[in-house]
């Protein structure tokens, strides 16, 4: 797919993601154990064959910048193409602020005229899922189609996710017939993966039209204006997926990464999750360790109870430590005696001794970035 | 170029053959250790960690992995512009082409890349050890001494300084008496076999000894002995720490196993010294609801559905259920079956155990073709060996690499016996 260039589009800031957002864009979310929200997508497109790769940054991108560097772990360290990063910025009648997802492409518009790929994916970057595309662009190319987006039938989302997402209504012929944005009352069950293929000239016209109007979304603002005058696809993906756009969402992801088949579907099919580098050596299980169902990373150090629970990198949990139904973060730090139960610790946080936290299954409590309880 | 005040050598040709089957096909230097690391991790993050970005590596015996691991040095930082890693091989010249005689013979016929860098000083590393070092110190000892050379040198137990090259050396640390494997040692200062040497000084020692043709060309029966001979001003420097010469089936198993102690005596947790390694692209791992594991360390990409105690498992191991590792090392990628028992072995990369079969039972009889290889108790299992289903095999047992399920005459391996491939001794 060397003829199809990636963009991502990070967008920003999340209220329904709570204080895992405040610092950090919903992209830069950490998921599983080692891993960041965009890695998933970035992998997607890198196992794809795309070689080219703009993320347009918003909110909060100072660790996302971080986290991608160079581009180095996705091997878009390249001469030839690789990796671009578009934080906004100010000049001339540039605001420094990118109003939407179409303004944030737009203001980069030299990108996408100087490259030659003949197709351009443009995608969110706060999805959790695993793909290659080369179906998607044989499918945009069988229709002959405009734009074609990728959903997915949501039948095991409860209905009031589906109101955080865009939900897609299909004709027989696979034509978008309309899509809703954030519904209240959503006619159906098919989600907006947020995924959009189409011709790189096209998107330029596109771009340039929609802002020559003021108009600075891409969804609302050209795609769902345009439904009707252009020929708009949508390409169904069958695989897990979750958006993490809400506490809920980010929570079952992790905890539905503990199934097997699931973590399997993400992991080994489809080449493989790249994610930054952080040389921590193997974890450590202490004699008191008691592990069950947990996903544990590198750079841990085990000596106490771990159910249903994910720990990211670097986490230690001393004796007599109980953790539940819970997320840890990087380098946190569980007391001896201290009992978690769903709970999301964000990095570096230090539970001290024989202290109890508890969350609700649908409301899991948050624990910001470096607090010590 | 910059200026390159020290520049390392690495000597990494070695074979290792008391390591047995985990060498057969790989250097010393490129064997797995402490549940992600190969054994040249440590000595080449020691120098990167110690400020030194001029690498040479020498390789000669089994190189592919070596070299593969090693790649551009980018785990290391040592993908530069101005120094980096370079591995150095034997290669032809015009008129002749030999491989590397001893160790002072490979820097002897690299000479010229030194001598492109032009460094003041050179240290000589060896990919055989495991342990941590900041060699910065033992070069700013050097310099205050003034030396022509420094040697690393460890405090042993008296009654283990025989197996040792032993330095005897005066109050002020100077050496005065160098002795190979002593039978009465006089002091109990082993060399490590780092070296710090003055470049010029060394340049021209070297150019000596290979034009001696009764030399081994080896740094430490030749050219420090003639150093010494010769009144050269030459310096013990002590190290205090974890140094460990995994040579042997045994010492490599007990040194992995020291990692697993409660406050190790060896702590790869330590974020001011990290060890370096390529990233195998692994997710975290994963402890099923029936697995457990107690007293061991876990890499990335491990599924474990059974019981894992004081045991190594590197990334991407696979326990199924009911299967219990007890006092083992698992390497990358290996497949244990269900309600298999493995009691302390070495399994290499990419085996296969079969589901219900049983590794490391029975008496303990030493190993009848390699005695002296295969003789702690420990079995070992080479690389992509398939261990068919229901085997049962016992201590000191040897499984060579790529043994398939034909390869195996009867369900019972008894211990001290070989399974190799093909029913045909490859020596």
């Amino acid at each position: 797919m060397n003829n199809v260039m990636g963009i991502i589009v990070t967008g920003g800031r999340n209220e329904r993601m709570m204080e895992l957002s405040s610092k950090r864009s919903v992209a830069a979310i950490p998921v599983g154990g080692k891993y960041r929200a965009i890695d998933f997508v970035l992998s997607n497109m890198v196992n794809s064959g795309i070689n080219k790769v703009g993320v347009v940054t918003q909110y909060s991108f100072r660790s996302l910048m971080d986290h991608l560097g160079s581009g180095k772990e996705w091997d878009l360290d390249r001469r030839k193409d690789g990796l671009f990063l578009f934080p906004p910025y100010l000049a001339g009648d540039n605001t420094g602020w990118y109003k939407g997802s179409a303004d944030g492409m737009y203001n980069n518009i030299s990108f996408l005229r100087r490259s030659n790929e003949e197709y351009v994916l443009i995608s969110t970057g706060n999805c959790v899922y695993k793909t290659q595309y080369h179906d998607l662009l044989a499918f945009h190319k069988e229709k002959d189609a405009d734009i074609t987006m990728m959903y997915r039938d949501c039948y095991d989302f409860a209905d009031e996710d589906m109101q955080n997402l865009g939900v897609v209504e299909i004709g027989e012929d696979g034509r978008v017939l309309d899509i809703q944005e954030k519904p209240l009352f959503p006619k159906s069950k098919n989600a907006n993966m947020a995924v959009y293929l189409l011709k790189r000239t096209f998107l330029i016209s596109l771009l340039q039209e929609s802002a020559s109007h003021a108009q600075y979304d891409f969804v609302t603002d050209i795609l769902i204006k345009k439904l009707a005058e252009l020929k708009v696809f949508a390409y169904e993906y069958k695989g897990y997926w979750k958006p993490m756009n809400s506490i809920s969402m980010f929570y079952g992801c992790n905890m539905e990464l503990l199934n097997p088949e699931i973590s399997s579907e993400l992991f080994l099919k489809d080449g493989r999750v790249f994610t930054k580098v952080k040389d921590e050596t193997p974890a450590k299980y202490n004699e008191e360790a008691e592990v069950n169902n947990a996903l544990i990373a590198d750079g841990c150090i085990i000596e106490g109870t771990v159910i249903n629970s994910v720990l990211f990198r670097g986490v230690v949990v001393r004796k007599g430590a109980l953790i539940k139904d819970s997320i840890v973060m990087q380098d946190s730090v569980i007391e001896e005696g201290a009992n978690l139960e769903r709970v999301i610790l964000d990095k570096e946080v230090h539970v001290t001794q024989g202290k109890m936290l508890k969350g609700e299954a649908t409301y899991p409590m948050i624990v910001s970035k470096n607090s010590v309880i | 170029m910059v200026a390159k005040e020290m520049v390392a050598l690495l000597l990494a040709g070695g074979q290792g053959s008391r390591l047995g089957v985990l060498t057969t096909t790989i250097a010393k230097p490129a064997v797995s250790y402490g549940g992600k690391y190969r054994i040249i991790d440590f000595p080449l993050s020691n120098c990167v960690n110690s400020d030194i970005d001029t690498v040479g590596v020498f390789t000669q015996y089994q190189p592919l992995e070596l070299n593969t691991h090693i790649g551009i040095g980018k785990p290391w930082d040592l993908d530069r512009v101005n120094g980096g890693v370079t591995i150095l091989s034997p290669y032809l010249k015009a008129d002749e082409g030999e491989w590397f005689k001893g160790t002072a013979n490979a820097v002897c016929q690299n000479i010229h890349y030194v001598d492109k860098i032009n460094p003041e000083y050179v240290i000589i590393l060896s990919g055989d050890h495991i342990y941590k070092m900041d060699y910065s110190r033992m070069l700013d000892f050097h310099k205050q001494n003034n030396a022509d050379a420094t040697i690393s040198v460890l405090k042993v137990p008296l009654e283990d300084a025989s197996r040792f090259g032993i330095m005897n050396a005066d109050e002020n640390n100077k050496i005065y008496e160098f002795e190979e494997k002593p039978k009465n040692p006089k002091s109990d200062l082993a060399s490590m076999g780092v070296y710090i040497f003055t470049w010029p000084v060394l340049r021209e020692y070297l150019l000596r000894d290979d034009k001696n043709p009764d030399s081994d060309n080896d740094f430490g029966k030749n050219i420090i002995p003639m150093m010494l001979g010769e009144g050269r001003s030459m310096y013990a420097y002590a190290f205090e720490g974890y140094w460990k010469d995994v040579g042997t089936i045994q010492a490599y198993w007990e040194s992995n196993m020291d990692l697993i102690e409660r406050v190790p005596e060896f702590n790869l947790f330590d974020r001011d010294w990290r060890i370096y390694t390529s990233n195998p692209v692994k997710p975290a791992h994963y402890i099923a609801p029936s697995g457990s594991a107690k007293k061991s360390i876990i890499a990335e990409g491990c599924l474990v559905y059974g019981t894992v105690r004081n045991s190594i498992l590197f990334p991407g191991v696979v326990v199924e259920e009911g299967a219990v590792i007890q006092d083992s090392i698992i390497m990358s990628n290996t497949r244990i079956g269900r309600n298999v028992e493995i009691y302390k072995s070495i399994l290499s990369e990419d085996v296969q155990v079969g589901h219900e079969a049983k590794i490391g039972i029975g008496e303990d009889v030493v190993n009848e073709d390699k005695p002296h290889i295969y003789d702690s108790g420990i079995t070992v299992i080479g690389d992509h060996a398939v261990i068919p289903n229901h085997t049962e095999i016992g201590k000191n047992v040897v499984v060579e690499q790529f043994v398939t399920t034909s390869d195996f005459t009867s369900k019972v391996v008894p211990s001290g016996k070989s399974v190799i491939k093909g029913g045909v001794e490859n020596e």
